[in-house]
């Protein structure tokens, strides 16, 4: 079966839609944030596929990057969600429209 | 091969922003990664997969079901998820970003064409082994890969603080 680098770049970019919807439309402060990693994960689906059709590694280094990167974000965002969830008793975003903590 | 990990690591996404409870987010989350580090595979690019399979459905995953736990959620505290809000607005955003995709497929059609010629079992060199990724990262990259140990401190230093400072 052909399947080629555009049924890659489909799928990632369905991924990418999927989790900018639970990004805008959901409340939950931890669905928000694993759907931050679903987008990230799309991208780097993109970034091996481009790698493997063009036939250069440097991909995948991109991506090696790219998932430190999301590591890091993840563990600020549930520092940042543990410290809100102790001031606030809940992870509803509506309720976050302080600057001051 | 292809369309059963993509129907796989699309359904675990769908499951992720439309289920209420977090666990079961979490762990429809370790479906997409999983079903991810297989098309990885597919597209020989085997240290990625596993470096997939270790950092994002080990670590991460592990992270975010350790906070789960840890926050200790009452069923109340997660009553208040109503998706009907901005509904509208958000699936237009949405379409819109989609077709804005699709055609930029358009341009990619160029450079699409020498692709994946190692799909059908064919030998394919040492694309995307340890050591092809290794040497490119060692030499090519290496400025970006130490600064990426400095990012790691500063999350790691960053995540301290601010767990302290709600402690106290």
């Amino acid at each position: 079966m052909g399947v080629s680098i555009e049924h890659y770049l489909v799928l990632s970019s369905i991924l990418f839609v999927i989790g900018a919807y639970g990004v805008i439309a959901r409340k939950n402060l931890l669905i928000v944030l694993m759907s931050l990693e679903i987008m990230l994960n799309s991208a780097n689906l993109a970034f091996v596929a481009f790698s493997r059709a063009l036939d250069d590694v440097t991909g995948h280094v991109f991506m090696i990057m790219s998932l430190t990167v999301a590591a890091a974000e993840v563990a600020v965002g549930l520092a940042l969600i543990v410290s809100i969830y102790s001031h606030r008793e809940s992870l509803n975003i509506d309720l976050l429209k302080l600057l001051k903590g | 091969m292809f369309y059963i990990f993509a129907i796989l690591a699309v359904a675990g996404a769908l499951l992720v922003i439309s289920h209420g409870n977090p666990v079961t987010s979490a762990v429809s989350l370790v479906l997409t990664l999983f079903a991810t580090a297989v098309l990885f595979v597919l597209l020989s690019a085997h240290f990625v997969a596993a470096v997939q399979i270790l950092v994002y459905a080990g670590a991460i995953m592990i992270l975010f079901l350790f906070t789960v736990m840890f926050l200790n959620l009452r069923p109340e505290a997660l009553k208040f998820d109503s998706k009907n809000m901005p509904f509208k607005v958000s699936i237009l955003l949405i379409a819109l970003l989609f077709i804005g995709y699709l055609a930029s497929l358009g341009f990619s059609k160029g450079l699409a064409e020498p692709a994946l010629r190692g799909d059908d079992g064919t030998k394919i060199g040492d694309f995307g082994t340890v050591q092809s990724v290794g040497t490119s990262l060692f030499t090519q990259h290496l400025l970006p890969f130490e600064l990426t140990s400095v990012l790691i401190a500063v999350a790691i230093v960053g995540v301290i603080a601010i767990a302290k400072r709600s402690e106290g």
